[in-house]
């Protein structure tokens, strides 16, 4: 039963992202909903590592800026492929979540959420001051992905629009599997646990720090990822994508959804990535009717939009 | 040599001498509980023997290895297994999944195939779904298997947690008021699995106050006092300690007699 609710999630996503565009009245639509798969895959990360395991990163960001400016970079300064770029920005990233948390993830509270902080703003220090390398605040030109005219000689001829849409959202699926396999695998099990007590977690012999630090790395791979894939898509990146904001916005998506489950997680994500669209209409009360929204949702539906939503069906049900 | 060995042990908390030199020794298949009064300092000792608190005097000597103040997933590997007085269940999720998170290092693998969900990793968890069903029927919970832990009744919860530190096959294992806020049924119940657990090989440690269970399945009694062992031996004689009774059993040593 389990089995077949993971990949009932997985169509729908499909479903979802393959028919959407047929009722699309404009190419801008395209964008969009690239930027909300990027944001969901993001998303999903946290949902490893806070809805699973219970630890809180607010320097998500951080990794997100480094795999931006590793598609940056790279390629310009060692002639590596902007697609190659993507994984090289995650194993940077990988690492670095593996060297802050050691240390951090052997204590319990909320040590991991203070450090990655500490980590988040100094990423962004870096990207903001060293402009001999990044062009500081003002941001740096990406290359081009290339894959669109790989494409083309293909005879699959695609706007630019159309391939950012495909290429992440193909990526937020592969995403969504992962984290779902996570879930009911032998390692989500002991991540689950230790959320639901570390001192359990530890006497039937799991070493809680240890996988801890494990599910800090793949929340860091995801978070880079995303990042890298915004700024290909973009074109162009700035140090705000390192942003102590862009942490704490990734983190209220998470939460908004619902942060133990991944369709919750990737629908809050795509709430806050639609709603300032919508919301433009009422211009300057925007971050007013977000902020009405977010305070609504955690009085009235405190596990997050999909969690509490089920569990409305269920209770109707018996 | 005997399987678990104390020796020495002490701890103090802010001056305070909570436990000191408690020694005593665990033998395969043996019952062995810890009684004394509120406060006499057996839940510390519990915890210091399960590497929860690091003792500041003695060692703890398990399979003839020093283990003394290890950590407790260390403790689980060498065969270490315990439960809680205050129930520590995974409320978040179901009672199966309970119960297979006592398989962990028995379906514990590679990170990657758990990511990409490969064979490897769905074999493991398949044996492990299997072993926890078998153990979920052993303590009569089979038809809550789907359940989440949080709904189960009390008595329920505790069996729970003990099938799950069973799913360790363990050398020893380490009962902290298995019957506490049970019923007379669920009690009996309890009763019976301990003793079939002890007789299977596993050696027992137990901390219990309802004193008639404690005198009918117990091979060998440690009385504890303000932190220290005033007494230990057979139930019988243990009872009939003068001291014992002056420092706690008091008329309900007389009952478990008669």
């Amino acid at each position: 039963m389990r089995i077949s609710g993971k990949y009932w999630t997985l169509i729908f996503l499909a479903a979802l992202i393959a028919v959407t565009p047929l009722f699309f009245p404009s190419g801008y639509y395209f964008r969009v909903g690239s930027l909300l798969f990027v944001n969901g895959l993001a998303v999903t990360g946290i949902v490893v590592l806070t809805g699973y395991a219970g630890q809180i990163s607010l320097g998500q960001a951080g990794f997100a800026g480094i795999g931006g400016y590793a598609c940056a970079l790279a390629p310009v300064h060692w002639g590596v492929p902007p697609a190659l770029a993507v994984v090289l920005g995650a194993a940077v990233s990988g690492v670095l979540a593996y060297l802050v948390g050691r240390p951090i993830l052997r204590l319990k509270g909320y040590y991991l959420s203070v450090a990655s902080l500490g980590f988040g703003i100094l990423v962004a220090m870096v990207l903001n001051n060293e402009r001999e390398l990044t062009k500081g605040p003002d941001g740096i030109n990406v290359p081009d992905i290339g894959l669109r005219g790989l494409l083309s000689d293909w005879g699959l001829n695609l706007t630019n629009g159309e391939f950012w849409y495909a290429l992440t959202g193909i990526c937020l699926l592969i995403g969504a599997w992962i984290a779902l396999n996570l879930q009911s695998s032998p390692t989500g099990r002991a991540l689950r646990a230790l959320h639901g007590s570390e001192v359990a977690a530890s006497t039937v012999g799991i070493d809680v720090a240890r996988v801890k630090i494990q599910a800090f790395v793949i929340s860091a791979i995801y978070a880079s990822v995303a990042g890298s894939l915004m700024a290909l898509q973009n074109k162009f990146v700035t140090p705000d994508i390192a942003g102590f904001l862009h942490s704490v916005e990734m983190v209220t998506m998470a939460v908004l959804g619902g942060v133990a489950s991944v369709p919750g997680a990737i629908l809050g994500a795509g709430v806050l990535t639609l709603l300032p669209q919508v919301l433009t209409v009422l211009a300057e009360y925007e971050q007013l009717i977000l902020g009405l929204v977010m305070m609504g949702v955690m009085i009235f539906l405190q596990e997050g939009l999909v969690p509490s939503i089920l569990r409305w069906f269920r209770g109707r049900d018996e | 040599m005997s399987l678990l060995e104390i020796q020495a042990l002490g701890i103090s908390f802010g001056g305070v001498r909570a436990v000191h030199d408690v020694n005593f020794s665990v033998e395969p298949g043996e019952i062995v509980s810890i009684i004394g009064p509120n406060g006499a300092g057996k839940t510390t000792l519990f915890n210091m023997i399960s590497g929860v608190y690091r003792p500041e005097t003695g060692r703890v000597v398990l399979s003839g290895e020093t283990v003394t103040g290890m950590e407790p997933f260390r403790l689980a590997k060498r065969g270490m297994s315990r439960t809680f007085q205050n129930l520590q269940i995974f409320q978040n999720m179901t009672v199966l999944e309970n119960a297979i998170t006592g398989f962990h290092l028995q379906e514990r693998g590679p990170v990657l195939a758990d990511l990409f969900n490969l064979p490897g990793s769905r074999r493991r968890a398949r044996l492990a779904e299997a072993g926890a069903r078998a153990l979920l029927a052993r303590v009569g919970l089979e038809r809550a298997a789907d359940r989440d832990a949080g709904s189960l009744s009390y008595g329920s919860l505790k069996r729970l947690e003990i099938a799950r530190a069973l799913a360790m096959q363990p050398k020893v294992l380490l009962l902290d008021e298995p019957a506490a806020g049970c019923n007379a049924v669920e009690t009996d119940e309890i009763d019976h699995l301990i003793a079939e657990v002890a007789a299977s090989g596993v050696a027992i440690l137990l901390v219990e106050h309802d004193m008639k269970m404690v005198m009918r399945i117990s091979n060998h009694i440690v009385v504890l006092d303000h932190g220290e062992k005033i007494a230990e031996g057979a139930p019988a004689e243990v009872s009939r300690n003068p001291e014992v009774i002056a420092a706690y059993l008091g008329t309900e040593a007389e009952n478990a007699d008669g």
